[in-house]
């Protein structure tokens, strides 16, 4: 049976689900397809005729949607029907994003049908003949209702860093397709890299895993979107704006509550429970005052790509990638030549020794917790103007940070920096030869497997694992 | 603004079939956590484990109820063993990392369109529970009252006068049956813990190179306690299922085991008692929060502009982060907890 829809219960009933307070919603008695049709800015899209037809092909009622982008056709009786979007009917530049402006519906109670809208196609190629083959993954990446975090949450903030760009070309040759995903790997890479080195050098200066270190990313995302869209600011001012906020996050995160948990000897699980709940505080926050839709910013949304015939590449990534690789390695540079860096070293390396040497291992960790929130708010702004803010994006890149800081070596910069580009490059190359949704599985059964070889990761020295 | 039914619905809740997930995960947990202090933050692929081998096995597989059973318990065994394997040698941080990457793992190939057509994808699975409901000794149409107890055509109510639980026909079944796993579950813990077995689990928290050099094999006795938890995991992951009467991916989320570490938290860990209150008082305080607050919007108690009904899952939820890390700092072996047991640190 086709799966390119998606049953939803009411949208409140999303955050519930996951608590499982809701029982199912749909009422099963009455027959019908409905559904919503939003573009990929969440605005409804309206005056859209939707055809529904039974098995045989004939026509059993044609609907437009209405001002708020819904449509419904009520049924008899259950049964496989096939809806059909007409794309002639819809606004000017929006397409469906999966090439399927028809789907078939196994229809036994009252089911959703859902058309991903989108300004360009992914991965697929238009007119394709509709209704045919496996619906791809990424016809759930629009279709979640606002606040359902459940149904949307494959479609991660970091998951299709160049999904469009790699779309547009897919059915090429192999080759190409390989470096463009190369390409796309690197600079997700660069992005995991820039929240990696604060979570490792945070791990490696006090022993803490943060588990709240990916909703430090969403921070610097949102408060992005606070400057661009609700105060009217260009893209680049409210990057920066949003980079020196997460860094004074960082600091007062460490001011306000880590800093004071050292000083009282919490113990290290405590803290790491507490990271968790930290955690959920940003996120749930974000997602009161956010909402639970994904946001973009008002600039580079639709950007034009470079078209190089072996590469096409938007500019929007290089210049990200290209400046979040100036940060990583002035960052790296700034921990081998100046006292700070090197102090910073010494602590990560033996705390007491360092601090026995004179160094003010309180005033370190600071640093290292405000450089940390600065990163990572930054790697946020980055992804975000690719893919848009989502109040969960911090929490799905995390993983894959873990990821590169144990293939790393935990409590090591450089050892971060390697392995997020390795987990990069191979999150996207992955997609090869595993399905586009399952590649965040490779990334992850890496780690298990480093676990499992060599704990102490690439650049890490064994005797950190005890 | 109705208060008396708000709190009749949370009183309800508060002994109902999702407390019962609550408790029952919680209690794996704690003999994990509290007692071996093992970091398993997966506690929900364990519970995924039991929900989807249940699910599969009957649905997919078209195998009886009772292998469905058996099948999700052996998958949470297989699971602990793979995970404990490679990290139980190392430091606990690693076990921590490492469980949450595989309960990820778990629920992402369970959502993967791939497997759809087995799996359902993100929309689940149904139609395993019948099997389970067909067993309910009582029929639909059973009238029947005893003092404050009755039932009426099925449901269950138990009236106090000023309040009232009602729970429908399957959920009463749901819950006798879950409260019977939990009573036999905390007995056969009261009795492993308190065994030279659980000693020795205890010891390895407090100081795992003492017991290594008085002889004891650490390796196994951590393995031992990750598989029984998890076991508990499943069983909590079947009563989930049973109890919405379906499996969705989705509902296994790395936020769910850190209910589990809530609730195990907030009614004390390594306490015998501890994840049922926790549980009990977690899930009353969600439900009191959340429908107080949807009935004061309602009722325009609270105007809209100041939030709207959408607003109040993310409220609820940043409430409980909140409380949970003050609870931590503040008073971190939670209700009867013993703040000296709890003082373990990494390694």
């Amino acid at each position: 049976m086709r799966r390119a829809l998606l049953l939803l219960s009411a949208a409140l009933a999303g955050l519930s689900l996951c608590l499982g307070v809701s029982s199912s919603a749909a009422a099963q008695d009455a027959y019908g397809i409905h559904g919503t049709l939003d573009d990929q800015q969440d605005q409804p899209v309206e005056g859209v005729s939707i055809t529904v037809s039974d098995a045989s092909g004939a026509e059993i009622a044609t609907v437009t949607t209405a001002a708020d982008g819904t449509w419904a056709v009520p049924l008899d009786a259950e049964g496989d029907y096939v809806v059909t979007l007409d794309e002639s009917t819809l606004p000017e530049g929006l397409v469906v994003r999966n090439c399927k402006p028809q789907l078939e519906v196994n229809v036994t109670g009252d089911r959703t049908a859902l058309f991903p809208l989108d300004t360009q196609v992914d991965g697929c190629t238009p007119g394709e003949s509709p209704g045919g083959g496996e619906t791809p993954s990424s016809s759930e990446d629009e279709s979640g209702e606002p606040g359902e975090e459940s149904s949307e949450s494959e479609d991660a903030a970091a998951d299709d860093a160049a999904a469009d760009e790699v779309g547009e070309i897919e059915g090429e040759g192999g080759a190409t397709r390989a470096i463009s995903l190369l390409v796309s790997g690197l600079h997700f890479g660069l992005m995991i890299a820039l929240a990696a080195v604060g979570l490792s050098m945070v791990f490696g200066t006090t022993g803490l895993t943060n588990f709240a270190h990916g909703d430090l990313v969403t921070f610097g995302g949102v408060m992005a979107l606070l400057f661009n869209v609700t105060f009217g600011l260009p893209v680049w001012i409210a990057a920066i704006a949003a980079v020196v906020l997460g860094a004074a996050f960082g600091w007062a995160q460490d001011w306000g509550l880590w800093s004071p948990l050292r000083r009282r000897g919490t113990g290290l699980v405590s803290m790491m429970i507490i990271s968790i709940g930290v955690a959920l505080l940003i996120r749930f926050a974000t997602l009161f005052f956010v909402g639970g839709e994904r946001q973009r910013y008002t600039e580079y949304v639709g950007q034009p790509p470079w078209d190089f015939g072996w590469l096409v590449i938007s500019p929007k990534e290089v210049v990200t990638g290209l400046i979040a690789l100036a940060v990583c390695v002035a960052v790296g540079l700034a921990l081998v030549f100046t006292r700070l860096g090197k102090a910073t070293r010494a602590v990560a390396d033996n705390p007491s020794l360092a601090a026995s040497t004179g160094i003010d291992v309180n005033k370190v960790v600071r640093l290292v917790w405000t450089i940390g929130g600065a990163l990572a708010a930054m790697s946020g702004v980055f992804l975000s103007i690719s893919d848009g803010v989502k109040f969960d994006m911090g929490q799905h890149l995390l993983l894959l940070v873990f990821a590169a800081v144990v293939l790393g070596g935990l409590g090591t910069a450089f050892g971060a920096f390697v392995g997020a580009m390795l987990i990069g490059v191979f999150v996207q190359m992955s997609t090869l030869v595993v399905a586009p949704e399952l590649k965040y599985v490779g990334a992850l059964a890496v780690l298990i497997i480093i676990m499992l070889t060599r704990p102490q990761g690439i650049l890490g020295r064994r005797e950190r694992i005890g | 603004m109705d208060w008396q039914f708000v709190f009749s619905q949370a009183l309800t809740q508060a002994i109902g079939p999702t407390m019962l997930v609550y408790a029952l995960g919680a209690i794996g947990l704690n003999l994990q956590f509290g007692y071996t202090g093992l970091l398993n933050f997966g506690q929900a692929a364990f519970a995924a484990m039991g929900a989807y081998g249940l699910a599969l096995s009957v649905v997919a597989m078209g195998l009886p109820f009772w292998w469905g059973i058996v099948i999700g318990l052996l998958a949470a065994c297989v699971m602990a063993l793979l995970l404990g394997i490679p990290t139980l040698r190392l430091r606990a941080d690693y076990l921590a990392i490492v469980t949450i990457a595989a309960a990820e793992i778990v629920r992402r190939i369970a959502r993967a369109t791939v497997w759809s057509d087995t799996t359902g994808g993100s929309d689940g699975m149904r139609g395993f529970s019948e099997p389970f409901f067909e067993m309910i000794p009582w029929d639909r149409d059973t009238t029947w009252s005893f003092l404050f107890v009755s039932m009426d055509n099925g449901r269950l109510a138990v009236d106090f006068g000023i309040f009232e639980l009602q729970y429908s026909y399957r959920d009463t079944w749901v819950m006798i049956v879950g409260w019977t796993l939990v009573a036999v579950i905390l007995v056969v813990m009261a009795f492993l813990i308190h065994s030279p077995w659980g000693r020795v689990l205890k010891g390895i928290r407090e100081d795992e190179e003492a017991v290594r050099s008085l002889g004891k094999n650490v390796f196994a006795y951590k393995m031992q306690a990750l598989v029984l938890g998890g076991i508990i995991g499943a069983i909590a992951g079947f009563v989930f299922a049973l109890s919405r009467a379906n499996v969705q991916p989705d509902a296994f989320t790395t936020d769910f085991t850190f209910y589990f570490y809530v609730v195990l938290i907030l009614g004390g860990a390594a306490r015998i008692f501890g994840p049922v209150l926790g549980a009990a008082l977690f899930w009353f305080l969600y439900n009191i929060l959340a429908q107080g607050l949807i009935q004061a919007i309602s009722a325009d108690v609270i105007p809209p502009s100041v939030i709207d009904s959408t607003q109040v899952g993310p409220l609820v939820f940043f409430l409980l982060g909140l409380g949970m890390v003050l609870l931590l700092i503040f008073r971190p072996q939670g209700l009867i907890g013993n703040r000296k047991e709890l003082m373990f640190d990494v390694r």
